[in-house]
């Protein structure tokens, strides 16, 4: 059976003369419709100009009176026994977003420059483009040398100029060509003309390109497109991106992470297969009814997604409006969906010289890096791994506004944190009551989680509130770094996932202390809501309280009792909470404590009060 | 996987996104080729019924073959089918030229049903290498509440990410068979043993190669007679498929103009 066809697309700077080199590859393969050339042969005549190859191309009215190409659209050919599908993507800066929507789909790529002008902003910004989405192969055609009298000097220039610039991209071009499209030079044959040209026809070099393979060998990842019912039966549907799946399988699913196995594989008419590969659009049961939605990604056990809600980004914008941090977009990954914040707009680069511009916004056409986040957890694959499920697009007002790449270093895996209790476990009852316990503490146990920037007054409030409640006679404890890190914690280091783990213990034994009867006093920066909500959810409903210590970044970076600041201004120490990472400060705190604006005493004393409020016995003996 | 396995995956996968995020959900049944594949490919996501109706733009002047064909079909096939009729000639937009205004009927035709029944997605089984206009669409394309299609300011869609939101009143139009080519149909038809009309199979050394209503459609010459027959003489022709659909050459931008209002 035939190969599919490769899919190469035509990109380069407007005017270079991209629809001209289809019109005439369309030609020389013999595919335009007979009539064709003589239609507009008439029409070139009608029209008082030269024959245009790209009037082929152009079948809009709006782009032959324009002589623009205003669309992606697409030609079918067969060249040198290989079937092709050409993809032509408009150069015009505006029409960037029609680029991008034919470039996608593309295998391979020709990049076209005009010997005479050289290499524009949109010959850059298309190889900026080639880059992120992926396209590898390329061939670069300096095109129209009959301009330049097939001068080898300029050619060689260009070359050497197109090279450089690409392998600041870290692209290296499979060939570069020169070329008259217009007269047919080197096109499908060598010309007499460019006789110093030693290497193959483009013709010739095309036909070597390869078809981008589906990811057999790649994980597993089927993301759920949807859940049909028939007859008792619950059907999942959807394509395969990347690796096989076969009856019997145990699959994963995220962000749910749940567990089932593969019942059937599910197909009509006639039997359906027992297992199936990267590009398949399949249907399969599980063994176990299993609660799932749209949106669920199915991998195996082993090479899973990662789990998380802040992630970083390469993107392209294509919003009218530009991108501003703080802004909320809906993010489509995959079959999910998620709203997603723009937490931080790191660089917008400058496609021409490649440098990072100082940006608070990303304007149409640029393209940037960003952190994003997202109040739910969201399965993550780094796209220089998993292309296909490493990518997304961003929705504004119904429209796709974006396109991005996960990137996923320094991104911490909430997997391990997600997976919560054992639930194979048979909890024990005491045979203490909690009222018993609060009758001899004479106070409720509960948490006080008191959360806030470096410097915020965490730890001083904390260490004095517990003195004072001692006295008193509560029963009081305080979990703070040093307690924690030096033994409990002593395993865990500074990257993203141990300090998601960190957090996670310190929930679960102020938990314990609660349910001992204790109130205790948690003191860590904890910056994300995810991480306190897991908290939250360790401690038995009503005895949370969560307590923001709050003084904004300036008085924090001035206080700076530990020189901590200082160093992450100069780079010694990388996400840092209010520097290089973000803090999410609560959306319902239980109690402020502003330690900016009234002195530690009065802070003190408005714990007291709170503790005093909530944590006291019927009996009130505290 | 094939050619064929790789152009069946994608249009499933469009298929299925199309049910999923478009309701109600309707389904142009031109009861030509293409869409009989479609027909057959929405069997095929939806593991043997297809979940939404199958709508005839009914002009009263389809050949006889085409009307007894739909009768079998929908019997055999358990198919939900809405009779479309279409408004008379003297309704539709008298600046166009004859036969484009006999095709814009169908235009109008699709608007009433759409307006009747609230679809928010029709589905349709047009090509982009049927012609040129239709090879600048994208696979589900937002049309405003007067059904008219704006190709200068078309939305981005890339990574099988589409524009599955009407705009407000209006409606999106599906095409699962865009990457297709003519040769796909006829060796997926092959392949796949799918039932087409028989006017396709030459008699009297004429068969049609498009379909489209009794007076606006031509048979072409040929002693193709079978389906194989069929798919060796489009490997050797290069005539265009539309040849002999009148309407599409009776001026420079007929066909354009007939689907910036609306036309399939």
């Amino acid at each position: 059976m035939a190969a599919p066809p490769l899919k190469l697309v035509v990109v380069g700077h407007v005017d270079h003369g991209k629809s001209t080199l289809i019109g005439r590859l369309l030609h020389e393969a013999g595919a335009l419709p007979s009539g064709k050339v003589e239609e507009l042969q008439r029409l070139s005549e009608r029209r008082g100009v030269p024959l245009e190859w790209s009037f082929t191309l152009d079948s809009l009215q709006a782009e032959r009176d324009q002589a623009v190409t205003i669309d992606t659209t697409r030609f079918w050919l067969t060249l040198g026994g290989r079937d092709l599908v050409i993809i032509d993507a408009p150069g015009h800066r505006e029409f960037l977003a029609n680029m991008v929507s034919g470039a996608t789909g593309a295998d391979a790529a020709v990049l076209v420059i005009d010997a005479a002008e050289g290499l524009q902003d949109q010959t850059r910004r298309h190889a900026y483009l080639l880059r992120l989405l992926g396209l590898e192969q390329i061939a670069v055609v300096v095109n129209k040398l009959d301009l330049v009298d097939f001068a080898e000097a300029r050619f060689r220039a260009l070359e050497q100029e197109a090279r450089d610039f690409l392998a600041e991209l870290g692209l290296e071009p499979r060939i570069v060509l020169p070329l008259s499209a217009r007269h047919g030079d080197n096109l499908a044959r060598a010309s007499a003309n460019l006789a110093w040209h030693e290497g193959p026809t483009l013709v010739e070099a095309l036909i070597e390109f390869g078809a981008a393979a589906p990811a057999e060998e790649a994980p597993l990842r089927l993301p759920i497109q949807d859940i049909y019912r028939q007859e008792d039966q619950r059907i999942l549907v959807g394509r395969i991106e990347s690796g096989r799946l076969a009856q019997g399988d145990t699959l994963l699913f995220s962000p749910s992470n749940k567990l089932a196995r593969v019942k059937s594989l599910e197909g009509w008419p006639g039997p359906p297969p027992e297992s199936a590969g990267a590009g398949r659009s399949i249907g399969l049961t599980l063994d176990r009814p299993l609660f799932l939605e749209r949106g669920e990604l199915a991998s195996h056990v082993e090479n899973a997604p990662m789990l998380a809600n802040r992630f970083g980004a390469s993107l392209f914008w294509l919003g009218v409006e530009p991108m501003v941090e703080e802004r909320e977009y809906r993010l489509r990954l995959g079959t999910a969906e998620a709203l997603v914040t723009v937490e931080r707009i790191e660089r917008v680069i400058d496609t021409d010289s490649l440098a990072p511009l100082a940006a608070d916004e990303v304007q149409r056409d640029q393209i940037a890096e960003v952190v994003l986040r997202s109040p739910a957890q969201l399965a993550l694959d780094d796209h220089a791994r998993l292309p296909r499920s490493g990518r997304f697009v961003l929705r504004d007002k119904g429209i796709t506004v974006g396109g991005g790449l996960v990137l996923l270093r320094g991104v911490a895996d909430q997997r391990r944190a997600a997976t919560g209790r054992a639930d194979n476990l048979t909890l024990v009852s005491h045979k203490v009551t909690q009222d018993a316990r609060a009758a001899r503490f004479g106070h409720k146990g509960g948490v006080m989680w008191l959360t806030g920037l470096s410097g915020a007054g965490k730890s001083t409030l904390a260490m004095a509130v517990e003195q004072h409640l001692f006295r008193k006679g509560y029963a009081v404890y305080v979990l703070d770094g040093d307690n924690v890190r030096s033994g409990l914690n002593a395993n865990l280091g500074f990257s993203p996932e141990d300090r998601v783990e960190n957090i996670r213990r310190v929930g679960e034994v102020a938990a314990l202390f609660a349910d001992a009867g204790f109130l205790c006093i948690t003191a860590f920066i904890s910056p994300y809501r995810a991480d306190r909500a897991r908290a939250r959810a360790a401690t038995p409903p009503g005895r949370f309280h969560e307590v923001y210590v709050s003084a904004d970044l300036a008085i924090c970076e001035a206080r700076d009792p530990k020189g901590l600041y200082r160093r992450a201004r100069a780079g010694e120490i990388g996400e840092f909470t209010g520097i290089s990472a973000p803090y999410e400060p609560p959306l319902a705190p239980s109690l402020v404590v502003d330690t900016a604006r009234q002195p530690v005493e009065a802070c003190i004393e408005q714990i007291l009060g709170y503790v005093a409020q909530h944590f006291a016995t019927e009996s009130g003996a505290a | 996987m094939d050619r064929l396995d790789d152009l069946e995956a994608q249009s499933i996968f469009i298929l299925r996104e199309a049910e999923n995020r478009l309701t109600p959900l309707g389904m142009l049944w031109s009861i030509g080729k293409d869409s009989n594949v479609l027909l057959w490919l929405a069997r095929k996501a939806f593991f043997g019924r297809v979940p939404f109706p199958v709508i005839l733009l009914d002009t009263g002047n389809e050949f006889p073959e085409v009307y007894a064909f739909r009768d079998r079909i929908i019997k055999e096939w358990g198919l939900s089918y809405i009779d479309a009729p279409c408004p008379p000639v003297e309704e539709t937009d008298p600046s166009l030229p004859p036969k484009a205004r006999a095709a814009a009927r169908k235009t109008l035709g699709l608007k009433r049903i759409i307006a009747a029944r609230g679809f928010r997605g029709v589905m349709l089984g047009i090509r982009r290498d049927e012609q040129a206009v239709r090879g600048k669409e994208r696979v589900m394309s937002p049309r405003d509440a007067a059904g008219g299609w704006d190709f200068r300011h078309q939305p981005a869609e890339f990574w099988d990410q589409y524009n599955a939101e009407p705009p407000p009143g209006g409606h999106i139009r599906v095409h699962p068979l865009l990457a297709w080519t003519e040769l796909d149909v006829w060796r997926y038809i092959e392949r796949e043993g799918i039932p087409v009309v028989p006017l396709y199979f030459s008699r009297e050394g004429k068969r049609f190669r498009s379909l489209g209503e009794k007076d606006i459609t031509f048979p072409i010459d040929s002693t193709a007679a079978s389906v194989g027959e069929i798919i060796a003489e489009l490997e050797a022709s290069r005539e265009p498929e539309r040849a002999g659909r009148a309407m599409d050459h009776e001026s420079e931008d007929a066909f354009e103009r007939l689907r910036a209002q609306g036309y399939m």
